[in-house]
């Protein structure tokens, strides 16, 4: 929007010339602001197209069938990124399947049901400082507890032991984004509802949660973006680096891309480089298409309410 | 997206779909894929080895135990190797509780981590398996630094240089009064214990105010692009860089100045920054599991050796390598270097 669209301030009686003043500065203010967050816009843009050009560049031509197909090898022309990919999938199947209950679960809970006292607040400060702690710390308490103590459930460095390490990381995100959804339902459907003489489980079912529903899709989607891109934890636990069988069950030793990527980036030889580029694309593609699933539910489920 | 119109909806969807089918299509025949290898291992028994072989550590060996691996598996299909990189300190971590059957260290084991190992019952073989040449490396443009002493670089790495030494005429008097800019491997790999140990005198000490990354790659830019740049990193990373960095070559114990290269660094004359890595196999393993006996084997195996070389390190003198080989069937356990560093010790003195 350029000021010359603007409409031209009104004459004004020479008694209100303060105010005519005023506008114009005020007018100049909106154009200056308008000039700013396109600009946010636009470094924003070009940042995440000089990213994208750069590693299209190096690694599209590394994209192809046999690139996805086989397991890593010594030979950077040889080696692909099946045993990566699959254990990424794997992982991210496990994760959304524990943390989407439990997460919207508690959501659910503290926002509709728990009565506002010492404890719920206790509870509430406590989940919010968990969503800022670093994720290593969450790769080391999986290591003790997951891999460890646990092992004969998880089966020690699994799969299972680095889905429950993310579900820990991702589980604050996912219940601060559902209790905010669920807290923009005005608060009139509930009375409405209750007023009909529906129990408060027929009211959150049949009026609250339809119409937050997108809302907690779209937060347990963001969540799960950030998991799929998380290393530190991983490698903590013990995920592996050179591992040429896919995952059988959930007892199974892994390896995710970020980790595969992050072992080619620091390889001398060139030509991991161009896998590492390669990586990041399939990376990339798994998360738009996480993405978009999210968005295809998100209109799907806005349409019917 | 409420008041978008149908038509741009309509678009997204689409695209969105087309992307979801991709995905389904890689989901749906990759299992199918692994499926098929796993039907292909069990029918093909040839070896008659099967289990599996936990190796974990150190990532500067990391790429000689996925060289190790591939060829190995191919020969052997029914065994698993699987590898993973949580750094020398973090591998011995795991190995002394006993959840790996190997460990890859890029220095030798310390005191500490015997105790642990100790405690846990757990004893070991030490395997050198081949020679890294720490190189030291300045930008092109660099025409003064040609050769160091080992005491010079201790001169610019010393904790004491921290803030002090900034220009390259403090170092030596007939060099430029030009900017010094370090650049090197970060405090938490075995190649800056040993670098700062060889230099300094002192194992992990160093100033702090130098460019450290635990990405050699980084090392290499930023040499690269600074006209007053020195840094070190493994041998392999000068062979995949040699036309865009310039080698200093460093003064030995016989006062000569050698460059890192494969005959220097194996005939022990380029030292002191030449040095030995590792890895540790569970004696008990080596005992009970025939898999990790022909693992370790298969890397002893001369006809092997190529591998250690095409990844870029360098291979054992023969005469290193027959005092290795009988050390691992005599599994003569402990460290030769009793938790001391690696540093000026001749490993066929030691063996």
């Amino acid at each position: 929007m350029t000021p010359s669209n603007l409409p031209k301030p009104p004459e004004l009686a020479s008694d209100a010339s303060e105010f005519n003043i005023n506008l114009s500065k005020r007018y100049r203010l909106d154009a200056v602001f308008a000039t700013l967050t396109w600009l946010a816009v636009v470094i924003a843009i070009a940042i995440l197209a000089t990213l994208l050009s750069d590693v299209l560049g190096d690694g599209l031509g590394r994209v192809n069938w046999q690139f996805l197909s086989t397991f890593p090898s010594r030979n950077a022309e040889r080696a692909g990124i099946l045993s990566a990919l699959g254990g990424t999938i794997w992982l991210m199947i496990t994760v959304a399947i524990i943390a989407f209950p439990l997460g919207v679960g508690s959501g659910i809970y503290l926002e509709e049901f728990a009565e506002d006292n010492k404890l719920t607040q206790i509870i509430e400060i406590n989940i919010n400082n968990l969503a800022g702690v670093p994720s290593i710390i969450y790769g080391l308490l999986g290591l003790q507890i997951f891999v460890r103590l646990m092992e004969p459930l998880t089966g020690g460095r699994s799969i299972l032991s680095g889905a429950l390490t993310l579900v820990l990381l991702i589980l604050p995100i996912i219940i601060v984004s559902t209790r905010e959804s669920l807290r923009a339902v005005p608060d009139s459907l509930r009375f409405a509802g209750f007023a009909l003489g529906a129990t408060r489980w027929q009211v959150i079912w049949e009026q609250i949660l339809p119409i937050a529903f997108p809302g907690i899709l779209t937060g347990t989607i963001l969540a799960l973006s950030r998991a799929i891109g998380e290393t530190a934890p991983l490698i903590m636990i013990g995920a592996l680096t050179f591992i040429t069988f896919l995952p059988e069950n959930l007892q199974s030793p892994f390896v995710v891309l970020p980790i595969q990527i992050y072992n080619w980036i620091s390889r001398p030889q060139a030509g991991f480089h161009e896998n590492a580029a390669g990586g990041i694309i399939v990376l990339l593609a798994v998360l738009l298409v996480m993405n978009s699933f999210a968005v295809v539910l998100r209109n799907k489920l806005q349409r019917r309410v | 997206m409420t008041f978008s119109s149908r038509k741009h909806r309509v678009s997204t969807q689409l695209t969105v779909i087309a992307l979801t089918l991709a995905l389904a299509a890689c989901g749906s025949s990759t299992p199918t894929d692994g499926a098929d290898s796993a039907a292909g291992e069990d029918a093909a028994t040839e070896g008659g080895l099967s289990g599996e072989v936990l190796v974990d550590g150190s990532s500067t060996v990391f790429p000689i135990s996925e060289a190790m691996a591939e060829e190995f598996m191919a020969e052997n299909p029914d065994v698993r190797v699987t590898v993973g990189v949580s750094g020398s300190g973090g591998g011995f971590e795991k190995f002394c509780a006993g959840e790996t059957d190997i460990s890859n260290a890029s220095r030798p084991i310390k005191a500490d981590e015997m105790e642990l190992c100790e405690e846990a019952g757990i004893e070991y073989v030490e395997v050198p398996v081949a020679f890294d040449g720490l190189s030291v490396v300045v930008n092109p443009e660099n025409d003064w630094a040609t050769c160091l002493k080992p005491e010079e670089l201790g001169k610019m790495w010393e904790p004491a240089a921290e803030g002090q030494v900034t220009k390259w005429n403090q170092i030596r008097d007939d060099f430029p009064d030009s900017d010094l800019a370090l650049f090197g491997a970060g405090t938490d790999s075995g190649t800056y214990d040993y670098f700062t140990d060889a230099v300094t005198g002192e194992e992990g000490e160093s100033r702090g105010d130098y460019t450290a990354s635990e990405d050699d790659n980084v090392t290499v830019q930023g040499v690269e692009s600074d006209a007053g740049a020195l840094g070190f990193f493994g041998f392999a990373y000068y062979e995949e860089n040699k036309d865009s960095l310039k080698i200093v070559e460093i003064e030995n114990s016989d006062g000569d100045c050698v460059t890192p290269s494969v005959e220097t660094i194996a005939d022990g004359s380029y030292n002191p920054l030449a040095r030995p890595i590792f890895f540790y196999v569970k004696k008990e393993a080596l005992e009970t599991k025939p898999e990790v006996a022909a693992f370790v084997n298969y890397h002893l195996d001369l006809a092997n050796e190529y591998l250690i070389e095409e990844v870029g390190y360098v291979a054992l003198p023969a005469d290193i390598h027959e005092r290795v080989v009988a050390r691992v069937e005599e599994m003569t356990t402990g460290s030769i270097f009793e938790g001391e560093s690696s540093v000026g010790v001749k490993l066929s003195d030691k063996l």
